[in-house]
């Protein structure tokens, strides 16, 4: 019987059982910022710890970091974002832990810095404390989201203390129909599996669909596993991954990237493979979706109504009721035409290269709607080397966006980039959670870029598909 | 190096009705924005009392009538969101020293541990019974027994459920993952030297 990918490489890292059943894992790769780990730093001082593997965590700033220039001066504005700033400075270097810093020019979203860089190779454990750590699994990697104080137990013992996960195949099949996107994928199957149906899971995606997305497109579905509930998602590796990785900083070359290619080749779920559960999605089926309420599963196709609060079990009513109330949305009103005040493209679901490209097809030449604010926000300083290489800043200024500097930015507003009141934005985030952008009544539609652009441009939900046709 | 252990929880209760409750509202991001975790408790729910406030509700945690309570009973996919722990960080500040609800978060249930505040599961009906009483007699002590996964509320013994590793690490003390992970170093070596790309496939 053929083995999955999950049990390969969770075997390789495996150093034992501990006695609560759980297995201490060796992780590979630990990214860090300046959030989650300032305490975690302070935890091991206190205790007086070493870092045994300081080469093998690396370090940037996002959540905090203005994405205005003026506003990146030192010292930050604000008073407590510099002292983050300032901590991850002191403790990279206390430890001897590579920072990528914004005067480097190497500064990013954490998760869209280590795929850039190399960083992110099939067949790792990879460790962040930010629950989109998920994202590395498109490289074929077991990527975990974890607390401040599992930060601190990898700091001191590059190990975690981990469950064995069951592992659900999600068969993505046929082909995804004009105008629908991996962020569409990715809002399918939380749609379909619900927020917490993937807890105890990994899930595995696979299928024509996924075969045929790029690098980027498979980040963009392995990010939002954690708002499906899966402990983490990834994607075997295949040619794809092996050509997005060549050359790369971080990545072997010569003779050790032939064998670097082999072993990622090997690490790949079996054929007969067995897995604990499988569904299937089929590609054609799925709409450009839009989320309506508090949870990425509270979606519509973007030609749908607003789901009927009866048409859910009882149990789910009242936070489907509470959704309603704090959207000051209809049942059975349809989703198309609802106004917006606000849209974000970027964030760590869809700030990469190929997310402005898209994007900015749509805006090309056109301008955002009036009364509009509209932000364009590259997912790391690299990002934004490139698309300026392409010209997309300009696209997007001209069309009455703003071009910003690389950050987390909008996606969860512990910078200036803030809902006020009660404004709607469509955003190409992660969560649209109560309060989530920042405003306490702020309101958030996930949905992928191309819908985010032909929103700017309408200022109102609107589906990308008949931009295609016309 | 062991920790407390954790055997008995005995305190009154706060009951939060409602399915999906995220770490982002149970801490607010613009919290987060601190280098430790002193005072985080003060800002526990913040938005959503400010918001029920607003239409004149009241949040349970500003509820006097559960002003000294201990033990949190929720409900489905409670802690989901961000790996945030200062998310259940604030939740202890604030008092709470176990939950009951019907299912977790994995990553919060995690940090709950690393913490030493037990999480139960229940099914849907039980939590809803636990939420009744309490709101009913809002005084009442609760006593939950670590070993045998059960709270007992006035003359009733209510069974719960709790991950059986989890269980003993609040039983012996070793909830504390880190010393247990320290003990072997030496095979996290061996393990890394194995790893190709550890010395990038050289």
């Amino acid at each position: 019987m053929g083995q999955n990918l999950y049990h390969k490489v969770f075997d390789r890292h495996c150093v034992k059982q501990l006695p609560s059943g759980q297995y201490q894992l060796f992780i590979g790769l630990h990214l860090i910022h300046e959030v989650t780990s300032p305490q975690a730093f302070a935890m091991i001082r206190e205790q007086g710890l070493p870092v045994p593997f300081p080469d093998r965590t690396f370090a940037t700033v996002d959540h905090i970091i203005p994405t205005e220039s003026e506003q990146r001066q030192r010292p930050l504005i604000d008073p407590l974002a510099e002292e983050m700033l300032q901590h991850i400075e002191k403790n990279t270097a206390d430890y001897g832990i590579n920072f990528f810093s914004p005067e480097k020019g190497e500064q990013g979203v954490v998760h869209v810095v280590g795929p850039e860089r190399g960083l992110t190779q099939p067949g790792m454990t990879i460790a962040c404390g930010d629950s989109h750590t998920s994202t590395h699994g498109a490289f074929g990697t077991l990527a975990f989201g974890i607390g401040t104080s599992q930060v601190a137990d990898v700091l001191a013992t590059q190990t975690l203390a981990m469950a064995k996960l069951k592992v659900r195949r999600i068969n993505f099949t046929g082909q995804l129909k004009p105008g629908v996107y991996a962020k569409d994928v990715a809002l399918a199957y939380i749609h379909h599996l619900g927020v917490n149906g993937g807890v105890g899971y990994a899930y595995e995606f696979g299928g024509e669909v996924i075969d045929n997305m790029s690098m980027e497109e498979r980040m963009t579905v392995c990010n939002m596993s954690i708002e499906g509930g899966a402990r983490c998602g990834y994607v075997n590796p295949d040619q794809t991954t092996i050509d997005y990785l060549k050359g790369r900083d971080y990545c072997p070359e010569g003779e050790a990237w032939n064998r670097a290619v082999h072993d990622w080749q090997s690490i790949a779920s079996d054929a007969d493979a067995t897995y604990d559960d499988t569904i299937e999605i089929k590609g054609e089926e799925i709409e450009p979706f839009v989320t309506w309420g508090i949870t990425p599963a509270q979606s519509v196709g973007v030609g749908q109504d607003l789901p009927k609060v009866n048409s859910f079990d009882e149990a789910d009513q009242l936070v489907v009721k509470e959704a309603y109330e704090y959207m000051s949305f209809v049942e059975a009103k349809p989703i198309v035409g609802t106004p917006i005040n606000v849209v974000f493209i970027g964030s760590c679901t869809n700030g990469r290269l190929s997310d402005l490209r898209e994007a900015a097809k749509f805006i090309e030449g056109k301008k955002v709607a009036d009364g509009v604010r509209a932000l364009a926000v590259p997912g790391s300083q690299e990002v934004d080397r490139l698309a300026k290489n392409e010209g997309l800043d300009k696209v997007f200024n001209d069309a009455g966006f703003q071009w910003r500097e690389a950050g987390c930015s909008m996606c969860l507003a512990m910078n200036p980039d803030q809902l006020s009141g009660n404004e709607i934005s469509a955003s190409t985030s992660n969560r649209n959670f109560k309060g989530r952008q920042g405003s306490p009544t702020g309101r958030t539609l996930l949905m992928s870029p191309a819908m985010a652009a032909v929103a700017a441009l309408e200022g109102k939900v609107s589906d990308v598909r008949q931009y295609l046709e016309n | 190096m062991s920790g407390e252990i954790v055997s008995t929880i005995t305190g009154s209760g706060i009951p939060l009705r409602g399915n999906d409750i995220d770490t982002d509202r149970i801490i607010p991001a613009r919290f987060l924005k601190c280098v430790t975790f002193d005072g985080i408790g003060e800002h526990a729910f913040e938005d959503d009392i400010k918001g029920l406030a607003e239409k004149g509700e009241v949040h349970p945690f500003v509820d006097e009538r559960f002003a000294n309570g201990a033990i949190l009973v929720a409900n489905k996919n409670f802690g989901c969101g961000s790996s945030r722990e200062h998310a259940p960080q604030s939740l202890k500040r604030w008092g709470v020293e176990a939950i009951v609800a019907e299912s977790y978060s994995e990553i919060f249930y995690g940090n709950c541990v690393s913490l030493a505040m037990p999480c139960f599961t229940a099914d849907h009906d039980t939590c809803a019974r636990l939420q009744d009483i309490i709101e009913s007699e809002p005084a009442l002590e609760l006593r939950i027994d670590v070993a045998e996964a059960a709270i007992q509320a006035g003359e009733e013994t209510i069974q719960l459920e709790i991950q059986a590793g989890a269980q003993g690490q609040f039983l012996d003390g070793s909830w504390d993952a880190r010393a247990g992970l320290l003990e072997n170093l030496k095979g996290v070596k061996q393990v890394a030297s194995k790893l190709p790309y550890v010395s990038n496939y050289a």
